[in-house]
């Protein structure tokens, strides 16, 4: 299983010294799969590979680094569109991590702007955007109306001469997600990181991390979701997040983000996040399914983290609701 | 993989991965004769059927890998080499950085490169495959590999590919058509392989002479482009010139002062060669 490898060598790099030509070609397949190859080319000592393989880690970071200085330009750019009607956007992910010099920048993809603003400023934000040169990627006016009502960032925008998506969210959560946080607690409480850029504070990076990985997607990605929450955790410890978690409603999936981060990692991992159990070794099962062809294996798993990512995301009859109209050709569905 | 198989073009190394045998044995069959190595490969290509049912029923050949693109369109099984050759095209023209790619064809002569850049159908596959029987060394008809350090046009001879009416016209040339594949979405498609000559010779790179810009199918003519508009239609041809930043820069506006650049509008190939050969004489005085 490439994914272990993955692992493997991103918790002890020293460890491909004993790989084959099969092993590295698994490796990278999969680092590639996962979008975690420019994070791995920058703990291996590219010396210690072979040839084509020094070759191939060197492009990998060279990659990383034109991506970490698009995706800042990006904020930047952001940033400026939204300087005139007072709002400062707080980065997300990847570009917060990128700007904030986090170690769990160090090599990241990073594709998407994901931003947070306060809810009232949506539609100030939304049109200030548009106005700079963003514009709409749906299409489909069910699409649309879905985001706008059920979801917790507006329907992605896309600039149309630099082509990069933006994802402007007012929570880290969708309103019919079980648990609430505080997203103006969020806002308020966001720290700057100079030059006009701010990011949520040290501990919500967490929990953000932590809501993303395992309260709201199907776990795709999730090997560098949960690299990111080693990094910051090795990086600013855990003082803070147990009253944050508990405060947004996500101590859950924060412990259970602990838990797989020092069973896969060996992050650190406070007494609070508990015992690694039977549903964390499944959420594992499915955070390993790459192989070394890059391919997905284990569908019936990944079907059920599907269903279940849906299931979290909101209330069973608007679950049914929303499945069926998707179902539909989207001539037939309904615009709200 | 069930299927599978690796090939080295020029500096990239391929490996591509099939639910089928047949897509496989037709690549073994199509670069026969390209030099073997045992080394990690750079790109992976996987061809894959849509559902597990797709492999036997109406077999459909999905293309991915390192790198995809949502929204591509499963091929029939019958066009299993176009869907690998597409596959291979896609992982470069994403994942390769360590040339500046230009979608181009490049022959060399007298150790210096022509380079035939333009949009597909403006003929420059037709041409390349011309000028290869007419004795070119064959550099490829799909990238050309423009080297960062040292402004070479590195080689990557993969088949020349052919469309509709071109095959014909390389056939009566005396060309051989090495596969042929109907009714894809591009019409008929014919693969010519380079000749042995060109695989030999593929580590070894040439500085680019002249770079012309073909367009088949109006009355002939030449018009010298200025290098500002040649940059802009060159960075609109180059699949990773954004993504090297920097680097592609460098390396187009180097090729750019290098070389003289021309716009050739041609009836049929006679005059398109005719018109290569004198603009290549002045180039080179």
């Amino acid at each position: 299983m490439s994914a272990h490898a993955l692992v493997r060598a991103l918790v002890a790099p020293d460890t491909v010294a004993a790989l084959d030509e099969a092993g590295w070609t698994g490796l990278l397949t999969a680092a590639r799969a996962e979008r975690l190859l420019g994070t791995l080319a920058m703990r291996l000592d590219a010396r210690a590979a072979p040839a084509g393989v020094a070759a191939l880690l060197s492009d990998a970071i060279e990659g990383a680094e034109a991506e970490r200085r698009a995706a800042l330009w990006e904020a930047e750019m952001a940033r400026r569109a939204l300087a005139p009607i007072g709002v400062a956007p707080i980065l997300l992910k990847g570009t917060a991590f990128a700007a904030a010099g986090s170690t769990a920048a160090r090599g990241r993809a990073i594709g998407d702007l994901d931003i947070l603003v306060p809810r009232a400023a949506l539609a100030a934000v939304e049109a200030a955007l548009i106005g700079a040169g963003w514009e709409p990627v749906k299409t489909d006016p069910y699409d649309d109306a879905y985001y706008r009502r059920w979801m917790h960032e507006l329907p992605p925008l896309i600039h149309a001469e630099r082509d990069r998506l933006i994802d402007v969210h007012h929570s880290i959560l969708p309103p019919t997600a079980r648990p609430r946080p505080d997203a103006a607690a969020l806002c308020a409480e966001a720290v700057p990181l100079g030059q006009g850029l701010w990011a949520l504070a040290p501990a919500d990076r967490i929990v953000h991390a932590a809501a993303h990985l395992l309260a709201d997607g199907d776990l795709s990605g999730g090997l560098r979701n949960l690299w990111d929450i080693d990094r910051l955790v090795r990086e600013q410890g855990v003082a803070a997040l147990r009253d944050q978690a508990r405060r947004h409603g996500l101590l859950g999936p924060v412990r259970q983000a602990l838990r797989l981060a020092h069973r896969l990692y060996e992050t650190p991992c406070p007494d609070w996040a508990g015992r690694f159990n039977g549903f964390d070794a499944l959420v594992r099962r499915r955070l390993l399914v790459r192989d070394g062809w890059g391919r997905q294996r284990h569908a019936a798993t990944r079907f059920g983290f599907y269903l279940r990512s849906h299931a979290l995301r909101m209330p069973p009859p608007l679950l049914a609701r929303h499945l069926a109209i998707k179902a539909l050709p989207p001539r037939w569905r309904p615009a709200r | 993989m069930r299927h599978q198989h690796a090939i080295t073009v020029g500096p990239v190394r391929f490996r591509i991965g099939a639910d089928w045998a047949a897509p496989i044995a037709a690549l073994r069959a199509l670069y026969a004769g390209y030099p073997d190595e045992e080394r990690v490969p750079d790109c992976t290509v996987r061809l894959t059927a849509p559902r597990p049912w797709r492999r036997l029923v109406r077999p459909a050949v999905t293309i991915s890998g390192d790198y995809w693109l949502p929204d591509t369109v499963p091929l029939p099984l019958a066009q299993g080499l176009v869907a690998a050759e597409m596959g291979m095209n896609l992982q470069v023209a994403l994942g390769w950085r360590r040339h500046l790619l230009l979608h181009a064809a490049a022959l060399e002569r007298d150790g210096r490169v022509l380079l035939l850049a333009g949009a597909s159908g403006s003929g420059k596959s037709t041409l390349a495959a011309l000028l290869m029987l007419a004795g070119w060394r064959f550099l490829g008809d799909e990238f050309a590999l423009v080297g960062r350090e040292d402004g070479c046009i590195h080689p990557f001879p993969r088949p020349a590919s052919l469309k509709n009416a071109a095959i014909a016209v390389v056939r009566a040339a005396g060309g051989v058509i090495a596969a042929e594949i109907p009714g894809t979405p591009k019409g008929r498609i014919g693969y010519v392989r380079p000749p042995a000559a060109a695989l030999a010779r593929m580590a070894e790179p040439a500085p680019p002479a002249l770079l012309l810009l073909p367009r088949f199918g109006a009355a002939e003519a030449v018009a010298a482009v200025p290098p500002s508009e040649a940059f802009v239609r060159l960075t609109q041809a180059s699949t990773n010139y954004v993504a090297l930043g920097e680097a592609g820069f460098v390396a187009l506006t180097r090729l750019i002062a290098a070389v003289p650049v021309c716009a050739i509008d041609y009836p049929d190939s006679a005059a398109a060669l005719r018109l290569v050969e004198r603009l290549w004489a002045e180039a080179r005085r």
